[in-house]
């Protein structure tokens, strides 16, 4: 099957197995039926579509097809009866029908590895072989861990709707925990895509932005978006040609995707209106601040500076101070920043990037002997190649 | 949906401290009964005086004292019919006793 195809089966997957899933559970009642006709559907679909193209409205395909399964297997089991004085006709009270169906996947009932892939085979249509292979586990762990959920679903009573104000912004975060997770997932692992159609960053993105068209004035989801779209837009400066890590401060911006950078300011500027700025949205202004530097050089560090500092307010991390200890350095210069650096060392010390920011501020202030034992940490403590080629290559800076 | 909401607890709280808490959970009460949300349910003797019935390869034992393998005891239950799990986590919630509620879904064939 050629790549075109391939993607835009992604796309239309991804558009329709939430709304098919929840349009048949509503109709049966029976949301483990539903999910396990869809995505029968979707595999009919893949080997009907790639001989005979795709049909002008897929999703009208793919709800009969998946239709036709749900009524067999109700007759096969002779239940159709029973189950026909359930059918009730559709009532969506209000919202998109996915983003309910996603509350119920991301519900705080569900351990967390439960929640990521019910949500990503359940919401965004990933097969089960393309779950497993993100996350790598066996598929037959990870189709244990979808049914047990299913079912818990089922038998715990675990609604499906968008929760009541007075739970909205609690779950609300649980669903943006899973996302934020899903992205990281597919950001920072060296296996960018789970296949040639599907990337778990683009679909927490995705999903994201559904969340945000049925809620538009959760200002942390806004944040969350704005955060997911910075990202996403410097992806194709991340690697070189031979797969090593292109850091921030090398790029070439010029490769930037500019209409997501505005995208992502304008949904920030909407949250800060609200006024109510967390974790996710002051994340995302780190990354527009980076994101509307022309050059590193014109990175305003002073400003990056105050936003680690509200973030360590409302998360305090050593990782977000290191990251902190990294503009300072800009702004107050290396010895201050050592300073800063070395005081999270007992909470870092298993972590590599805290022993080479070390070592690049050792040997900006000429300490070039302890500089080498700092990158030699470093080099330790990664296994990741395109780290380790970054760490190599300023190991021998040092040498010259 | 019906669930079984189980407290954990153990024994009566003492002195004013613990009558003061056993007002609460007579208000808790009340106010779930009158709405209908409360089906059943029980306060339980200390779990002192529990035996177990545990069963084997040979015959059933019999056992003093209450389920050996949790570090919790069940003080109480109550059988309540709610719309969702939703309802039923709002309720457990409010509940003002025990450190611990458990929300058990009921077996419907």
């Amino acid at each position: 099957m050629g790549d075109a195809i391939a993607a835009v089966l992604g796309q239309v997957f991804r558009e329709e197995a939430g709304r098919v899933t929840a349009s048949l559970t509503r109709r049966y009642g029976d949301f483990d039926l539903a999910e396990e006709c869809t995505q029968e559907a979707f595999l009919s679909a893949l080997r009907a579509w790639s001989e005979q193209g795709i049909p002008s409205r897929p999703g009208a395909w793919l709800q009969r097809v998946a239709e036709r399964r749900v009524l067999d297997r109700l007759r096969r089991a002779q239940r159709h009866a029973a189950k026909s004085s359930l059918i009730s006709e559709p009532d969506s009270p209000g919202g998109d029908d996915r983003l309910q169906l996603m509350f119920a996947c991301c519900h705080p009932a569900l351990s967390r590895d439960a929640q990521v892939a019910l949500t990503l085979r359940v919401v965004a249509g990933l097969s089960t072989a393309q779950i497993a292979s993100a996350f790598l586990v066996s598929e037959s762990s990870l189709a244990q861990r979808i049914t047990r959920a299913k079912r818990k679903i089922v038998s715990a009573g675990i609604p499906f709707r968008i929760p009541d104000p007075a739970d909205l912004e609690e779950r609300l975060a649980e669903v943006m925990a899973v996302l934020y997770l899903m992205f990281n997932e597919g950001y920072l692992s060296s296996q960018w895509e789970v296949s040639s159609d599907r990337s778990l960053a683009e679909d927490a993105t995705w999903l994201a932005g559904l969340a945000v068209q049925v809620l538009p004035a959760q200002p942390e989801l806004l944040g969350l978006l704005a955060l997911f779209k910075l990202q996403l837009s410097r992806v194709r400066s991340r690697f070189d040609g031979e797969g090593r890590m292109v850091l921030l401060a090398d790029q070439d911006r010029s490769m930037w995707n500019r209409a997501a950078i505005s995208e992502a300011t304008d949904l920030l500027d909407r949250a800060a209106l609200i006024g109510r700025p967390g974790p996710y949205q002051l994340q995302a202004a780190i990354a527009s601040c980076h994101a509307l530097a022309p050059r590193w050089a014109d990175t305003d560090w002073p400003l990056l500076v105050r936003l680690y500092d509200r973030l360590l307010e409302v998360q305090p991390s050593p990782v977000v101070r290191l990251n902190r200890a990294v503009a300072l350095w800009h702004v107050a210069g290396a010895a201050v920043a050592l300073g800063e650096t070395e005081a999270l060392l007992p909470a870092l010390q298993g972590y590599h990037l805290v022993h080479s920011t070390r070592a690049e501020l050792l040997q900006e202030l000429g300490r070039d002997a302890e500089a080498q034992a700092s990158w030699d940490r470093a080099l330790a403590l990664t296994l990741n190649p395109a780290e380790r080629g970054h760490i190599r290559s300023q190991t021998g800076a040092s040498i010259e | 949906m019906r669930y079984m909401l189980m407290f954990v607890g153990d024994g009566a709280p003492d002195g004013e401290a613990g009558s003061a808490g056993m007002d609460q959970v007579d208000t808790w009460w009340d106010k779930y009964s009158k709405s209908g949300a409360i089906v059943g349910g029980e306060r339980l003797q200390p779990s002192a005086h529990a035996t177990t019935v545990r069963f084997g390869a040979a015959a059933p034992t019999i056992v003093d004292g209450p389920f050996a393998e949790t570090k919790e005891s069940i003080g109480g239950y109550a059988i309540i019919e709610v719309p969702d799990l939703d309802a039923a986590l709002a309720m457990a919630k409010s509940w003002p006793a025990s450190p611990a509620v458990e929300i058990r879904p009921i077996w419907v064939d």
